[in-house]
């Protein structure tokens, strides 16, 4: 049982006219096997967020805590937050030249299991999870993310999700620029690693289609920096019919 | 007014070819003041497969050396008596890479060398020259391939600390044959390289790519020169660079020519630097002069930078710690290049000095 927890989080990044708030006081708990919408318009520092808890070095914590099962998530490095078992599922996976995919997800497994996962059991795995999430074997041998199509992207994101199980997954916008199929698959992709691993998922999403595969528990309403409504899957169902307007106007 | 020692010319290092290069660490290959030794030193280590051969010959039995204007290799043109002869007979489909090697443990001796390679009409072969060990050694390497002739050719500087290495990579490709280079540069004190291409009909084209690794104290310069006087050839650069430590320098000029007959023309050059820490220096200078407008492309790009902050985070975010992460990007960024050279252990060997290099500059 894990418990990620953020209280009164804000955030600024730096410009070149000085810095810019962006989060101002985020207060939102997730806890295993929990599924937490965040759903906002665009620019309201929902990526933000993902990001400020993965640790990306662009933002500026100025107050505020995160912890995961007490310990303090904003004192880690990056790869020490990886480690401690959170995920972020990014909207613009970014390339690496040169490092194919196989390469990368046993480095990666390495580095999370503390010793380098057998290789026979560890070939079997990969290659499960990439046929349930209908990738094709000769995947593995592409580099990171070079000339993917943006479904591919989003199904390697979710591949490493089930690969790598962590205890709380952040999906930022993970449906943005999927097809009706590939949302099926990866959300199924979601749904699996969810079951197997009591995973705590923090869904952050534009658009509601994505929870007709995705069940929430909890439905956050976020604009100018902070969540300004809560409540259940009901919640989504008002945004479907009269979206942010009433949030943005505050 | 430049002074005249016996028939060279004396280099100040402000000509244009010189003025980044330290002469003074050039161990006499420039001036006449080295001893010369006269051993030869290329070997061909295994049985030669058919129809090939190598011997040394004599100058005077061979045709004489194409040009340069580059006074080591003038030098190497007036010392060198005995010529490494790699002969590919014309139609001869040599399937495994003919290894050369050069092995230097004798000290420091400055010694001048010559090779020439004569791919036949139609024949297609790999060559990979591995050069290690202690030397001063200034080079010149003339490559000619006959019509529909097809030569991949490997040059490995993995020279010991200390080196000094100067020379030409000359190549003249016929008509509609091909030539592809892989110029790795990862040791020795001073390497100064001139990758040079003269087309000698249409249909011809090269693909020149390179790798280096400077650290700290190296100098490691590479100067293609790409001649396109005659119509419908094509020529295709990418050397990629890293740098670590207090100054490594590198240089790479690419200079491509199209003269104003050489319509059809087909051209790009790409060079990327990767400065891996504060004082190295990598100067970059592509160069493009056009004479003609009748060419199917003509480009160059060339960008030096740091580490992509987006790629360290993407792959710590997946546990993966800082160092470990730096050395799958910077494996990355050669492995383009280093996995064209299509020879597993030679490959294996790269990346781990790669590596090697990589931890000892604490990068």
């Amino acid at each position: 049982m894990s418990t990620l927890e953020i209280r009164g989080l804000e955030v600024s990044v730096i410009t070149e006219k000085g810095p810019i708030e962006i989060l101002r006081g985020v207060d939102l708990t997730i806890k295993s096997g929990e599924t937490h919408a965040i759903m906002g318009p665009n620019g309201s520092g929902k990526s933000t967020l993902a990001y400020s808890i993965a640790g990306h070095p662009k933002y500026t914590i100025t107050a505020g805590t995160v912890t995961l099962d007490g310990a303090d998530v904003l004192a880690m490095k990056v790869d020490e937050r990886a480690k401690a078992g959170l995920f972020l599922a990014m909207q613009y996976p970014v390339e690496i030249p040169g490092v194919s995919v196989s390469n990368f997800l046993r480095t990666a497994a390495t580095a999370l299991r503390g010793e380098a996962p057998k290789l026979r059991t560890w070939v079997g795995e990969v290659k499960a999870a990439m046929s349930a999430l209908n990738m094709d074997a000769s995947f593995s041998e592409r580099n990171v993310n070079e000339g993917f199509s943006g479904g591919e992207k989003k199904r390697h994101e979710i591949m490493q999700l089930e690969l790598l199980k962590p205890k709380i997954a952040i999906l930022d916008e993970t449906d943005s620029g999927l097809d009706v199929d590939a949302l099926r698959i990866v959300s199924e992709g979601v749904n699996r690693a969810k079951a197997s691993n009591e995973m705590g998922v923090l869904l952050i999403t534009h658009y509601t289609r994505i929870l007709r595969y995705i069940k929430p528990d909890f439905v956050h309403v976020f604009a100018n920096g902070r969540i300004v409504e809560e409540g259940g899957p009901e919640l989504a169902d008002k945004l479907e019919e009269k979206g942010y307007a009433e949030y943005v106007g505050l | 007014m430049p002074t005249l020692t016996s028939n060279y010319l004396a280099l100040t290092g402000r000509e244009e070819a010189w003025r980044f290069t330290p002469l003074n660490r050039l161990g006499g290959l420039h001036d006449g003041s080295a001893r010369i030794s006269t051993e030869q030193s290329l070997n061909s280590s295994d049985e030669l497969p058919q129809g090939v051969s190598f011997a040394m010959v004599s100058q005077d039995a061979l045709s004489p050396a194409t040009q340069s204007d580059d006074v080591i290799v003038q030098r190497i043109h007036g010392n060198v008596t005995q010529i490494a002869l790699l002969k590919i007979a014309a139609n001869s489909q040599v399937a495994q890479p003919i290894l050369l090697n050069r092995i230097h443990n004798q000290g420091f001796e400055a010694q001048y060398s010559q090779l020439r390679i004569e791919v036949g009409e139609n024949a297609h072969a790999t060559v990979i020259i591995e050069n290690s060990g202690a030397v001063i050694l200034g080079e010149d390497i003339e490559v000619f391939i006959a019509p529909g002739g097809n030569l991949k050719f490997v040059t490995l500087q993995e020279w010991s600390d200390g080196s000094v290495y100067a020379a030409r990579h000359h190549a003249n490709i016929g008509k509609d044959a091909t030539f592809d280079s892989i110029t790795v540069t990862v040791g020795g004190s001073l390497v100064r390289i001139l990758p040079t291409i003269e087309f000698l009909a249409p249909g011809a084209s090269a693909a020149l790519s390179g790798v280096y690794f400077a650290t700290a104290g190296q100098h490691f310069e590479h100067r293609i020169h790409v001649n396109h006087g005659v119509p419908k050839a094509k020529s295709r650069v990418n050397y990629k660079g890293a740098l670590a430590g207090k100054e490594a320098h590198t240089v790479w000029i690419g200079d491509v020519f199209i003269r104003a007959a050489a319509e059809g023309t087909d051209t790009y050059e790409l060079n990327r630097n990767l400065l891996l820490s504060d004082g190295a220096r990598a100067d970059s200078v592509p160069n493009l002069e056009i004479e003609t407008g009748e060419i199917v492309g003509a480009g160059h790009a060339s960008t030096t930078g740091r580490f992509d902050d987006e790629q360290l985070f993407y792959l710590m975010s997946r546990g993966i710690p800082m160092d470990e992460a730096r050395r799958l990007v910077v494996r990355g960024f050669f492995a383009e290049v280093i996995s064209q050279i299509s020879n597993e252990q030679i490959e294996e060997r790269l990346m781990a000095r790669i590596d090697d290099e990589l931890t000892k500059a604490g990068a």
